[in-house]
């Protein structure tokens, strides 16, 4: 792949405090989420055991320097993994960014949007948005954490092509989107009990009163 | 006062699918019509969906592999090549070199099946019938090629994570060269049979228009993107797997109506040609497989990669918790995004048109679904 990568070795430093704005703080206070780890094997060793988070090394670029002008505190991090560029916001602030990315920073293009669960954790889920730049070439995630039964607004305000993506999220977590012009179901049975994707759901499980009265069997599995 | 829009005269419901031979799958649209003219529709989908995300989670790295095969089952090897260039990234390591160039010549390989099984298919919607049976005679021998790679023609799971499981046959080189001196001629022929002919040309010009801008906003990628003329080829842009080492171009089109996304693709099939010479040509030797641990544990973190899949752009969206399974495997797929985009373009057209504008999109709902 062309985005050159960086392993292991180059972890945050703790913080330092020093990098700009005001980042780096309040993703700690959360649960398992990146920031600050470091294990001792700086010497580039397998064996010993791997990180329990993400090593992630800053990001800074123009694009960085402009949204920290913009939102400040509402972006808590300018992380890069493997190459990849990604920032984590405050729920709120997902939409007002993903606007400025695409209005001033031609990130045009949205790429997916989808959703990840960790139920230990307070704030529930991720909810991912993957862009991409056509001028650019380049590609940036915008992450948000946000806790069961929060309903973060609608991207499709910004991108056509969150319409559908966010039903699938919808559908597979049970996320809603605030102002979404059609909040249903999209793969499942529009009746379909139960949210697929959240990690309690079994791999076997199924909404067993649905598939008994409409296939009149007893289980599909 | 009493509404009674549901007893709007003039407006006729009607059905189409799931069950429609020129749906290309279990695809059920309703279209809301007026006469002829079609007003709105909506998608409904999900009837293939088998929760392969939920099985990506349940599963080791590898034992996922073949599932995703079964996503867009006419490209089987571009999903293959996606999964496995994504759990490369996390496990941050490359396939060698020999690896690099076999992977480009099957998915290119597979880019002209899943182009001339498109091709046949959207030329029996439109009411040619001959193209379909001159498509699949061509598209046999490529699976040909594969069967006797790995011994599968369809769902082929013929890349593993770090590079390859099978060395390739005596003779591949010299059965893929064939293959495409036999092929170019067969790709004018088509182009004789349907270029300028005058019903293909009447079915198809004007019709369908989606504008560059459109499908960005839409997410719209892949030939229905450059058939709107912006040269956005992955290939080019963020190559992969070697390709910023092969000459060829994107080809693109400039009204993004359904004709210009068939001449797009026939012209892709010439560069994917193109591509496979050049890399048989030099396939390095060296070995296949590179250094992958036994029991892969990518360490903690997520990786977005995406490929040019012949629909557009393939993603995988991978968590890794530093377990065997992934933590979240998240499929991008080109057609789901695309299909999405079938309620603008129809919007105003005629009935005829919507079975040519969804041949055209090129979805397949196996991907769709998921």
């Amino acid at each position: 792949m062309a985005d050159e990568q960086k392993p292991e070795g180059s972890a945050t430093p703790p913080p330092t405090g020093g990098e700009a704005a005001k980042p780096a703080e309040p993703p700690a206070a959360a649960a398992p989420k990146p920031a600050a780890p470091k294990p001792a094997a700086a010497a580039h060793a397998a064996p010993p055991k791997p990180p329990a988070v993400m090593v992630t090394t800053p990001w800074e670029s123009e694009i960085t320097q402009l949204l920290k002008e913009r939102f400040g505190g509402e972006i808590t991090e300018f992380s890069t993994y493997l190459g990849q560029n990604f920032l984590v916001a405050k729920p709120d602030a997902a939409i007002p960014i993903l606007e400025t990315l695409k209005l001033e920073l031609d990130f045009d293009y949205l790429v997916d949007v989808t959703a990840v669960d960790y139920p230990k954790r307070p704030e529930r889920f991720d909810v991912v948005y993957i862009l991409y730049s056509f001028a650019r070439n380049e590609r940036v995630r915008v992450k948000t954490m946000i806790p069961d039964g929060y309903t973060p607004a609608t991207a499709v305000t910004v991108h056509l092509a969150a319409n559908w993506l966010e039903r699938e999220v919808f559908d597979m977590f049970g996320i809603q989107f605030a102002g979404h012009p059609d909040m249903r179901r999209i793969l499942l049975p529009e009746e379909w009990q139960g949210y697929p994707l959240r990690k309690e759901y079994g791999i076997l499980q199924q909404d067993d009163a649905w598939v008994r009265e409409n296939m009149g069997i007893e289980s599909g599995q | 006062m009493p509404e009674a829009t549901f007893l709007d005269a003039t407006e006729l419901v009607i059905n189409m699918g799931p069950q429609h031979p020129s749906t290309h799958g279990v695809l059920r649209v309703i279209l809301k019509l007026d006469g002829e003219k079609v007003n709105g529709t909506e998608c409904v989908i999900g009837y293939l969906h088998r929760g392969v995300e939920k099985i990506g989670e349940h599963r080791t790295y590898q034992q996922f592999a073949p599932y995703v095969d079964r996503m867009d089952y006419v490209a089987a090897v571009s999903n293959g090549l996606g999964y496995c260039l994504a759990v490369e990234k996390l496990l941050n390591i490359e396939a060698p070199p020999r690896a690099q160039a076999v992977r480009v010549i099957l998915t290119e390989l597979n880019r002209i099946a899943s182009h001339l099984l498109w091709l046949g298919t959207h030329a029996l919607d439109i009411g040619a019938i001959t193209p379909v049976f001159y498509c699949l005679r061509e598209r046999e021998e490529v699976l040909k090629i594969f069967e006797n790679y790995c011994g599968a023609r369809l769902t082929t799971h013929a890349f593993r994570i770090g590079g390859l499981q099978y060395e390739t046959y005596d003779g591949f080189e010299e059965e893929v060269k064939k293959f495409c001196d036999w092929f170019i001629p067969k790709v004018d022929e088509y182009e004789e049979l349907l270029t300028n002919n005058r019903i293909w040309v009447g079915r198809l010009k004007g019709v369908g228009i989606l504008s560059a801008d459109e499908c960005k906003e839409y997410g719209v990628t892949g030939p229905v993107l450059r058939a709107a003329g912006v040269q956005w080829d992955l290939r080019k842009a963020q190559p992969y797997s070697g390709y910023e080492q092969y000459e060829f171009e994107i080809p693109i089109a400039e009204n993004g109506d359904t004709y210009d996304r068939y001449t797009v693709r026939m012209e892709e099939m010439r560069q994917s040609t193109r591509i496979i010479r050049q890399a048989v040509d030099r396939i390095p030797s060296g070995p296949i497989m590179g250094k992958v641990p036994k029991v892969v544990k990518p360490p903690v973190g997520e990786a977005y990669v995406s490929i040019e899949a012949p629909k557009g752009e393939l993603g995988y969206f991978i968590v890794s918790d530093n377990s065997t399974q992934p933590y979240r495997m998240r499929v991008r797929p080109p057609s789901f995004v695309n299909l999405q985009a079938l309620d603008r373009m129809v919007r105003g057209g005629l009935v005829a048109d919507v079975v040519a504008i969804i041949g055209t999109l090129d979805i397949v709902l196996g991907e769709v679904d998921r």
